[in-house]
């Protein structure tokens, strides 16, 4: 039997078209790999059905050679994308029981490519956290164990995407990033994750958490396939204004092109403190390897990046308060009767959000509220200002920003699960991306000493992904990462 | 100018500001596609978006957004092509986002004005501060069911207008013709269609007073009146209330009030303390509302006569009264009908018949302009009857009422009924021979008092059906008796 869980999107699909296997065997290998994976708790909803049915579909098309570019390929989705019939609860009870009449623009153009749901996947409870233990139907355990065999969380919020890429559940799988949340996971896995330019993806059909920083992206085993996968999702959607006419390009092609000459920032305020040992030892690697692939580093002065987090943690949450006003218990979502309407929403909304949630829309209901507006809120947008400032200036001397994607590798569940504000500090390379709305990507370099995978991350000039992918295929090629974690959850 | 309400300390003046929801004539939401129609079935004209379903997003309809340049250009306003949608968070079952998409720090319309009849000479502006964008929420049902409040969502997300006035309006009659005026100018340029009724036009008003020459007092804020009529009854009561409190040394609370139509009188609502903080922030799911001054220009180069205007033109054109041009400016309707009417005809005799007999069998029959059930042809006909002398007015109305029934063409009427004027000297003098040869008792009264000869008018319009041309009748009465 070929060994699929191995293999990349790309190799699959040249199988597939080699007639090596079906479609519906490759589906029926992933099926299984998700059911023997349940310990991981990374999917929220199994479709298996709904996978199985549309595998033969798709080996007739390959039989007809009608194939389109992801053809029986199958993804898990976060559970932060509507999917039409199928549950989509962004992993709060709010929404337990929330089957979406409609399909959310990326994952229909995922659908339209060929592409086929094996499931939905665990996340953060509304995308809010950055350990996937957040989550109303249980954390998601990250396929790596640390050395002292302890279990590690996957990161988050998109945990699920990330451990069933890693533990070989799908092909690939989407996630949404709006401080972090593709490429910490990303890192903390061992896997390829890429948040587009905002605007490069529809937002339509996505749970919004954050509005202005919120962009799907895909999560994969190789940085080729996160470009095919890019190449599918990528669309101007005119239902949804943000949604960018930029023209786009062939993400997979970058993919092959050399670095050469590419001028490749390395901001200093990243070299500042709380990095780990090893990741500053990988982050020095990545170095080498791009100048012997001909690019060269500069180094570069991000100066209002430190206010980054703060300024994050008051934008993101303020959106988050307004966003999350719809699930009132008046119509589609979990409701508690009680006497009165006001009665009603309190309890509706105490027991159907969990405490990050009300910790996030507390936040930002105050941040809004009259007399503090000004103070956090207008502030933050100042401040978000001069943060896209300090990247558009970067951007004039290089092609693209490299560094670390977390200041730690994986830690152990539980651990910071108490106290909030570490939890938010994990986010402090990530989140200065999506206030400026730019592309960045996490590409697994190795292995820290405790054997917890590292990623670094890319950060590329608004809608320039195209420069990122190109530098990560080249750290891609130099690193040799081996996805392969031990399958401890099939052997015990 | 004298509207100062007595009191028991002395006069008061009273000080409004009103803001006009109106309602945007458009097929379809101000960010959805579904219809606007009035009347539907519960929930039948609801989208995703309107209903506020995760992951939805709101896309600008265009045309709500020429209709607000449009009333913003009817109201000689200033347009901002540069503006900004925000979220007004807050809490109610008819409001399915959580949050109403409004403008709040940039408005697309700033600074403009209404100007507004006094009487026959005066007239008054009324500053304008601005209007702005917003959704309308869906409606509350409590009257379905014992236990269940139900929603209905068809008017969730419906584009309003919200148009602020300055506090420069002094009584209730200005509110009334402010109102007036303003529905008109939006009729006009077809931005709102200022149906009360349906709700497609509702105001909130702020009134306070003051003693002339004083600091402004404190302001309540009447919700949602939706007629003419209680927007006169709320402020009256409403200034009254205030007056007394102050006068018996009481404090006035800033509060939100609800007129009671049933009571005529208004009642709080809520108070100051209890006011919602909305938490305004930019909406992040849609871009700030820009334009280029083109789309203005175009907009402007295409905009109709509007009242003002047409008022001005009526009273030049066809020497028309102020009054009688007010009267026929007022609906766009009336003027159209006016002027197609008038056509080729005496404008003064078509502007009474229309203001005068038209108007009052309208009334009485309970139709609207555009559905008269006379048409524009026949009434002009009628009025040529009674340019050339053909039939006198007094028959005029006869044939007019046999109008109203089937829209007959009055010439046939007359015809048929043999109405015609009596015009042939010959003929009446033969009438008029006949009488005086048969009264004269009464040929000697009129001697000594002239004004009798009223009496022998009497008797000619007697013997012809009416039919007697009254001109003519009176000059050979004249001739013959004195």
């Amino acid at each position: 039997m070929t060994e699929f869980s191995t293999l990349s999107i790309k190799e699959t699909i040249t199988s597939l078209k080699n007639k090596d296997f079906s479609v519906s065997e490759l589906v029926d290998f992933h099926i299984s790999s998700m059911e023997n994976g349940r310990e991981l708790n990374a999917f929220i909803t199994e479709t298996a059905d709904i996978a199985r049915k549309k595998a033969s579909d798709c080996d007739q098309n390959y039989s007809k050679g009608e194939e389109k570019p992801l053809e029986g390929i199958p993804l898990g989705i976060k559970d932060m994308f509507c999917t039409k019939g199928v549950k989509t609860t962004a992993s709060s009870k709010m929404l337990e029981n929330f089957v979406p009449p409609y399909e959310s623009t990326v994952t229909q153009n995922l659908w339209n490519d060929g592409a086929i749901l094996l499931g939905k996947l665990n996340n953060d409870e509304f995308a809010m956290g950055s350990s996937n233990e957040t989550s109303f139907f249980g954390e998601v355990k990250n396929p790596w164990k640390n050395n002292k065999d302890n279990f590690t969380v996957p990161g988050g919020s998109s945990g699920g995407s990330a451990a069933s890429v890693a533990a070989g559940m799908g092909l690939a799988s989407l996630g949404t990033d709006t401080g972090g949340s593709i490429r910490q996971p990303a890192s903390f896995t061992g896997t390829v994750g890429l948040k587009p330019t905002y605007g490069r993806c529809s937002r339509w059909g996505i749970i919004a958490f954050a509005s202005s920083l919120d962009q799907a992206g895909p999560i994969t085993k190789t940085v080729k396939d996160c470009a095919l996968l890019l190449n599918s999702i990528c669309s101007y959607d005119p239902k949804d204004s943000t949604s960018s006419q930029k023209k786009i390009p062939d993400f997979e092609k970058s993919t092959d092109e050399s670095i050469k000459g590419m001028k490749i920032g390395i901001p200093k305020e990243y070299e500042a403190d709380g990095i780990s040992e090893d990741i500053t030892e990988y982050l020095e690697k990545g170095k080498e390897w791009l100048t012997e692939s001909g690019a060269e580093i500069v180094e570069i002065s991000l100066p209002h990046i430190k206010y980054a987090l703060p300024c994050y943690y008051i934008i993101a949450p303020a959106e988050a308060s307004s966003n999350l006003a719809r699930y009132d218990g008046v119509k589609f979502t979990h409701r508690v009767d009680a006497d009165n309407i006001i009665d009603m929403y309190e309890e509706t909304r105490s027991q159907g959000f969990g405490d990050e949630v009300k910790r996030r829309i507390m936040i930002g209901t105050y941040v809004l509220s009259s007399g503090y507006y000004d103070a956090y809120y207008l502030k933050a947008q100042k401040v978000r200002a001069m943060i896209s400032k300090d990247f558009k200036e970067a951007f004039t001397k290089v092609d693209v920003i490299y560094g670390p994607s977390t200041p730690s590798t994986a830690f152990e569940l539980g651990d910071k699960k108490k106290d909030p504000l570490e939890m938010y500090l994990n986010d402090v390379f990530t989140v200065p991306v999506n206030l400026a709305g730019l592309p960045a990507m996490s590409v697994p370099v190795g292995l820290d000493k405790e054997k917890l995978p590292v990623g670094m991350q890319l950060i590329g000039n608004s809608f320039d992904e195209e420069s990122i992918l190109s530098i990560a295929s080249c750290i891609e090629k130099s690193a040799k990462f081996d996805l392969n974690p031990n399958k401890w959850w099939i052997n015990e | 100018m004298n509207n100062l309400i007595k009191g028991e300390t002395g006069d008061w003046e009273v000080v409004i500001g009103i803001e006009v929801h109106a309602q945007i004539v458009s097929n379809s939401k101000l960010f959805s596609s579904a219809s606007t129609k009035f009347g539907g079935e519960h929930n039948t004209q609801v989208s995703f978006v309107d209903a506020g379903m995760p992951g939805m997003l709101p896309v600008i309809n265009w045309v709500c957004v020429e209709q607000a340049i449009r009333t913003g250009l009817g109201l000689n306003a200033k347009i901002n092509n540069y503006s900004i949608f925000d979220r007004k968070n807050y809490f109610y079952p008819d409001l399915p986002q959580g949050y109403q998409i409004s403008q709040f720090k940039q408005p697309i319309v700033g600074e403009g004005s209404v100007t507004i009849d006094i009487d026959d000479k005066k007239s008054k502006t009324i500053r304008i501060e601005r209007l702005h964008l917003e959704q309308d929420a869906g409606k509350s049902l409590h009257d379905q069911h014992p236990e269940f409040s139900f929603v209905d969502l068809n008017r969730s997300g419906v584009a309003l207008m919200e148009i602020v006035s300055m506090p420069d309006i002094s009584s209730a009659d200005e509110a009334q013709s402010y109102i007036k005026k303003l529905r008109s100018i939006m009729r006009y340029l077809g931005t709102c269609d200022g149906n009360m009724e349906e709700g497609s036009l509702r105001a909130d008003i702020n009134v306070s007073v003051r003693k002339p020459g004083d600091e402004l007092g404190t302001r309540c804020e009447i919700k949602n009146v939706n007629s003419i009529k209680f927007i006169g009854q709320a402020i009256d009561y409403e200034a009254r209330r205030q007056i007394e409190l102050i006068e018996d040394s009481k404090i006035i609370d800033q509060e939100t009030r609800l007129f009671d139509p049933k009571k005529g009188e208004t009642r709080s609502m809520r108070s100051k303390e209890e006011a919602h903080d909305y938490r305004y922030f930019p909406d992040p799911d849609l871009l700030p509302l820009s334009f280029s001054e083109n789309i203005i220009e175009e907009i402007k180069s295409e905009l109709p006569e509007l009242p003002d205007d047409k008022k001005e033109r009526f009273q030049k054109e066809y020497s028309l009264s102020p009054y009688d041009s007010n009267i026929l400016v007022s609906e766009i309707e009336i003027a159209d009908f006016f002027e197609a009417v008038t056509k080729g005809r005496d404008p003064k005799i078509a502007a009474n018949w229309i203001t005068g007999e038209f108007f009052a069998a309208m009334n009485k029959l309970g139709f609207n302009i555009v559905d008269s059930p006379i048409t524009i042809d026949n009434l002009s006909k009628l009025i040529k009857l009674i340019e050339e002398n053909i039939i006198s007015t007094r028959i005029a109305k006869d044939v007019f009422e046999i109008m109203l029934e089937n829209n007959e063409d009055p010439e046939e009427i007359v015809e048929r009924e043999g109405l015609k004027q009596v015009s042939d000297s010959g003929e009446l003098e033969k009438i008029i021979d006949n009488i005086i040869a048969n009264n004269p008792d009464q040929v000697e009264a009129v001697k000594l008092k002239p004004k009798l000869i009223g009496w022998f008018v009497g008797q000619v319009m007697k013997e012809t059906n009416g039919k007697a041309n009254p001109k003519l009748v009176n000059d050979l009465l004249n001739d013959k008796l004195n």
